[in-house]
């Protein structure tokens, strides 16, 4: 898997309210959601961003709740994925289960600058910055996560299991 | 001979069918109640339904709770109370609670006997950590997650390192669990507990109330913790007795249990805690507070809106009367709470102190509704969370604290202690 895009910066414990606030929750319409991702931070970000664009963030970054639609509503903002140095365990565990890339980096977090473009290389476990033509080595993905990823999420994973062979859209 | 293990350790294992497990190593395990709300269990509804499996793993042991924006605030909100109402009906779920049945899921769940020790539960809320308090391996998962768990009845985890914090000595006046859990997540910051089990322990937690139990284990998810958990003792089963729905096993954590860490604190040195904006690490004692004027205190939640919590805000503004220009929104968190804050007065109290009394709802403390926080407004909350715009415009400002605190605060208009009424 390889994903490549340009960059916005954000801080430390980046919290699900600041992601999708709350006044947003009373729907789970993906468009709906994108319009309003991350605009308690940046209320132009909605507007800026691009499909593809990446995210890199500091540490924590999902911190608060348990809500799905604050990985929906970044993936629908047409976020590729994001690199931070860690995630909030329920973020952690929403974003593999719905298929939106997530990458632990402290180096790559801390060095990489807005605006940059970076091109991740999953199997080969790197990120490359090439804008600065830096490279960081990337955690690597523990093996049941990535069954997960290529079952195309945790739902078909489970459905797998279950011998039932329907496709699921889930979230688009 | 197995391993010496915590209590977490302890319930996964057995979930999983296995003598023993290992922090780091993954798990299928047994859930035995899984529960989401009005905002969460609609995606998992929607999954579910697209998924093509025909009905859920029991009946009996899934939770659907409207609590979050209800009474519905708007046409989208009442959409999404009905999908639970819909899918219940149609599954024949019997634990869905709506209307004046419904109250606050992390109150209402326990009170009902429907979570009990030794339990695996997930809930699709991220303070489903609050259960722990009962001996329960209790953590929040999105809503993906509640959906192949109603499909399967089980879930995958990654076995939790645990974090054992002591408490030693006695508490001060006016210090409670939520100065406890402020106090540590001050001390060890919001990642602090990033994918552990918390694990209270200690003289003062075995002393402590559930109520003031379950407030510890509900902000375990505020240092980023996936468990806060206390191992049962005759509180706790004196709290399930009567109420539980069916048979359980209280877990221990063995003597020589490996624990990542272990942090001492002593009680005598902690006063009550306010934690400022925007983060819930950044707390600070009530006597280096200094001047903080309120627009509104809030007093209600799944972290302190139960009948104790009432009880002592009762108590603080008993005879006085809010200050001007302040709005005090009393929240009871279920049916019997509100029942018994009624019967014992404390409603009148609240009344004749001039606060406004608001049915068992989420509602404010994530911005929801009654009580949104208009552009530069500054509230004093007993809640979980003072994110940037949490409880409505990302200009305004909350302050968290105890429910002493909060009923003090409201009389002064300012951030301040019952010792200064």
């Amino acid at each position: 898997m390889k994903i490549k895009g340009r960059v916005w910066k954000f801080g430390e414990n980046i919290n699900t309210d600041v992601i999708i606030p709350a006044r947003y929750l009373n729907t789970s319409d993906p468009a709906e959601l994108a319009k309003h991702c991350m605009e308690d931070a940046d209320p132009e970000f909605p507007k800026k961003v691009r499909p593809g664009d990446i995210i890199v963030a500091g540490r924590n970054f999902g911190c608060g709740s348990s809500r799905e639609h604050a990985p929906i509503a970044l993936k629908a903002a047409g976020i590729g994925c994001i690199i931070a140095p860690t995630f909030a365990r329920i973020f952690y565990r929403n974003a593999f289960n719905m298929g939106l890339p997530i990458f632990e980096c402290e180096e790559a977090a801390n060095v990489i600058k807005e605006g940059d473009v970076v091109e991740i290389d999953a199997d080969a476990g790197e990120i490359h910055d090439l804008t600065t033509g830096d490279i960081f080595k990337i955690q690597p993905i523990p093996p049941f996560m990535q069954d997960l990823i290529s079952d195309g999420g945790l739902i078909p994973h489970v459905l797998k299991g279950l011998n039932v062979t329907v496709h699921v859209p889930g979230q688009q | 001979m197995t391993n010496p293990m915590t209590i977490a350790e302890k319930i996964l294992a057995a979930h999983a069918g296995l003598k023993t497990v290992e922090p780091g190593q993954l798990l299928e395990v047994n859930v035995d109640f899984a529960f989401g709300n009005d905002i969460t269990a609609p995606i998992a509804i929607r999954i579910f339904r697209e998924s093509g499996v025909s009905t859920v793993f029991d009946r009996e042991r899934i939770g659907l709770v409207a609590d979050h924006f209800v009474p519905n605030k708007d046409i989208l909100s009442a959409e999404q109370a009905r999908v639970l109402r819909e899918f219940a009906a149609e599954q024949g779920i019997t634990h869905h609670y709506d209307g004046g049945e419904s109250g606050v899921e992390h109150v209402l769940l326990p009170e009902k006997g429907l979570v009990l020790p030794g339990d695996v539960v997930i809930g699709a809320d991220s303070h489903t950590c609050t259960h722990g308090a009962l001996g329960a391996f209790a953590t929040g998962v999105g809503s993906s997650d509640l959906a192949a768990t109603m499909m399967t009845g089980k879930t995958w985890f990654k076995v939790p390192e645990s974090i054992k914090f002591v408490y030693n000595g006695r508490l001060r006046p006016w210090v409670g669990g939520k100065d406890l859990i402020l106090y540590t997540i001050g001390d060890i910051g919001v990642d602090g507990a990033l994918y552990m089990a918390m694990e209270f322990t200690g003289p003062v937690i075995d002393s402590l109330s559930m109520a003031g139990r379950f407030t510890m284990s509900n902000m375990a998810i505020e240092a980023g913790g996936k468990l806060g958990i206390i191992d049962p003792d005759d509180t706790t089963l004196g709290y399930v007795t009567g109420r539980a729905s069916r048979d359980f096993t209280a877990y221990h954590s063995d003597k020589d249990a490996h624990y990542a860490k272990i942090i001492e604190y002593d009680c005598d040195q902690i006063e009550p805690q306010v934690a400022f904006p925007h983060l819930p690490e950044n707390t600070r004692a009530i006597s280096d507070v200094g001047n903080v004027p309120l627009d509104q205190v809030v007093i209600g939640s799944c972290t302190n809106g139960r009948v104790e919590d009432l009880a002592l805000a009762a108590k603080v503004i008993s005879g006085r009367h809010v200050a001007k220009g302040l709005r005090l929104i009393v929240l009871p968190t279920t049916p019997s709470v509100y029942r018994q804050a009624l019967e014992r007065g404390y409603i009148l109290t609240f009344l004749d102190a001039g606060a406004v009394i608001g049915p068992p709802t989420c509602g404010p403390c994530l911005g929801g509704h009654m009580g949104v926080l208009a552009r530069g407004e500054r509230a004093l909350s007993t809640t979980n969370r003072n994110f940037v715009g949490r409880m409505g415009h990302p200009e305004s400002e909350v302050y968290l604290a105890n429910p002493a605190i909060a009923a003090a605060s409201a009389v002064l208009g300012r951030i301040g202690s019952p010792d200064e009424l």
